[in-house]
């Protein structure tokens, strides 16, 4: 086979034995309107590992992602089939309510996000006041909002300044911010949608390393255009290609030895 | 080239500047505490004021934006919310020609439906005149700021879980919040020299009244009952009254551009 153009990847795969599948895709098709943008996938997310879910543009990873906390219906004309079991209960079944889905799931966007009329400290608990009723009181949320930042690695640049305006925080900042903002409401799943696509090397860097570090109590799953990045930073890797889910392998073998041309031809730069 | 359009810029302040200049020359003697505070007094004693009028203005624009505010930001909403369906379609064209109605045929249908049945003219049918002339100004007001807040926001507070009216409220409508008081306010400043409207509805009152059930005067009402009165004293006075109201629709213009100035935070994109 042709050497990957890759460093081989840095992850242990030692968590990777013991994995229990945290959320499970099961034949799913997304569309948008008469167009399927992702056909016929299944794919087990495991607990506490990265996944990363590589593919060119377009290729409907975005797409994957947004259905596993039900944001793809948001869309007018958009719709989904087939099942995602979230711990042990499908979220499409009937009478399951979408906004309680996604409160159970943290999601992160490729663009920082931070609500431009709120604090810096009101924005990491904004997720707490989601349905207005059992919001905690002051100081409980003032303990989640410091606990929260310091598990995005946050707290120490923003910790005199928590009454401030989030938008006067950096890029990086703000996007940790928000990864502080999804993590604030506890979830066991978080969702990247490529968080650095808009950073710079250095915020991407603290990017990555939060998300290496938030492995173990989280199952993340995390799209990027970036092979280097899934590479560092992910246990599984899947690679999708025109809507479909080619192959979902522990990182360092896809990287090394793909079972699918197709992947092998991406993965070595031959297109996308 | 640059000439004439610095030329044409130039011509397009000159109104303003002359007609503050010609009010500040022929009203500014009237201007005194009286005008303020005083009653009209009636024909052929000098002095006297327009308190009254200056009530009536302001319980107008009271009663027009107790209705227009509420149904204008909410309308507003809604067409930003769900640009594609027909219904949006249509409240926003009905909505365009409604602002493109002359004003005394809004004052007209007032009449008919709203002094007519209940026979007596009212401030509180003035002040649903002037609303049906702010509603679509706010609301297309309304309609542009909300889609300045970038749709990631939106997107990110489904995410979290709140529900899409709770999106709208805190998240969507509270970041627009800013521009929307700057239409609110420019539609306040547009009603508040309204005259047609008022002329079949509020109809105009020598008299203090504060009730919404009784004729009221307005500025614009007395000014123009004034300036058509064959007595040198009420026209002098109906000049001061003309440079009130422009003084009013300015600082209401100031305070609407100061609020603009502090939309949205720094950072951002």
């Amino acid at each position: 086979m042709t050497e990957p153009a890759l460093a081989l990847p840095v992850v242990t795969t030692s968590s990777a034995a013991a994995a229990e599948p945290r959320v499970s895709v099961r034949s799913l098709d997304a569309y948008f309107g008469a167009t399927r943008a992702v056909r016929d996938a299944t794919v087990d997310f495991n607990e506490g590992q990265v996944t990363a879910i590589i593919g060119p543009s377009g290729c409907g990873k975005s797409t994957l992602l947004r259905c596993i906390n039900r944001m793809h219906e948001t869309v007018p004309t958009a719709r989904v089939e087939g099942e995602v079991m979230l711990d042990g209960g499908d979220i499409y079944a009937r009478g399951v309510n979408a906004i309680a889905v996604r409160r159970r799931i943290g999601m992160v966007f490729q663009r920082p996000t931070p609500f431009p009329t709120m604090s810096i400290r009101d924005n990491v608990v904004a997720g707490l006041k989601a349905d207005g009723r059992r919001a905690p009181s002051r100081t409980e949320q003032d303990e989640i909002a410091e606990w929260a930042l310091r598990r995005a690695a946050l707290w120490d640049e923003v910790k005199d300044r928590l009454r401030a305006s989030a938008t006067a925080l950096s890029g990086g900042q703000q996007q940790r911010l928000c990864i502080a903002r999804a993590l604030a409401t506890k979830p066991r799943v978080l969702l990247l949608d490529e968080p650095t696509a808009s950073l710079d090397p250095l915020s991407t860097q603290k990017v990555e390393e939060l998300v290496y570090e938030l492995r173990g109590e989280v199952t993340i799953v995390m799209v990027t255009h970036n092979m280097q990045q899934a590479a560092r930073v992910s246990d599984r890797t899947a690679f999708m290609l025109n809507g479909e889910l080619v192959e979902v392998a522990p990182t360092s073998r896809l990287f090394t030895t793909p079972a699918d041309e197709r992947t092998e031809a991406y993965i070595t730069g031959r297109f996308g | 080239m640059v000439g004439l359009t610095v030329v044409a810029a130039v011509l397009a302040t000159l109104p303003l500047l002359f007609i503050l200049g010609l009010l500040i020359q022929k009203g500014a003697s009237s201007l005194t505490w009286d005008f303020f505070t005083a009653m009209p007094k009636p024909v052929g004693e000098t002095g006297g004021g327009m308190a009254n009028a200056m009530m009536g203005t302001v319980m107008l624009i009271a009663i027009a934006s107790a209705i227009g505010l509420p149904v204008g930001i909410g309308a507003g909403l809604y067409l930003a919310e769900h640009r594609g369906t027909k219904l949006a379609f249509m409240v926003r064209f009905l909505s365009d020609v409604l602002n493109g109605l002359p004003s005394i045929v809004v004052g007209i249908f007032a009449w008919q439906f709203l002094v007519r049945p209940v026979r007596h003219f009212s401030a509180l049918a003035g002040g649903i005149a002037l609303a049906a002339m702010m509603i679509p100004l706010v609301t297309r007001a309304t309609e542009e700021m909300i889609h300045l807040v970038p749709s990631s926001l939106r997107e990110a507070a489904l995410a979290l879980g709140y529900p899409r009216w709770r999106t709208s409220l805190t998240i969507v409508l509270r970041t627009a919040l800013p521009g929307i008081v700057t239409g609110a306010l420019v539609a306040v400043a547009r009603i508040a020299g309204e005259t047609a409207p008022l002329l079949f509805t509020a109809f105009g009152n020598q008299f203090w009244s504060t009730s919404v059930n009784e004729p009221i005067s307005a500025l614009p009402i007395q000014i123009f009952s004034y300036a058509i009165s064959p007595y040198d004293e009420w026209h002098s006075l109906a000049w001061a009254g003309a440079l009130v109201l422009l003084a009013l629709v300015l600082v209401i213009s100031l305070v609407a551009r100061f609020a603009t100035r502090s939309r949205f935070g720094r950072g951002h994109d």
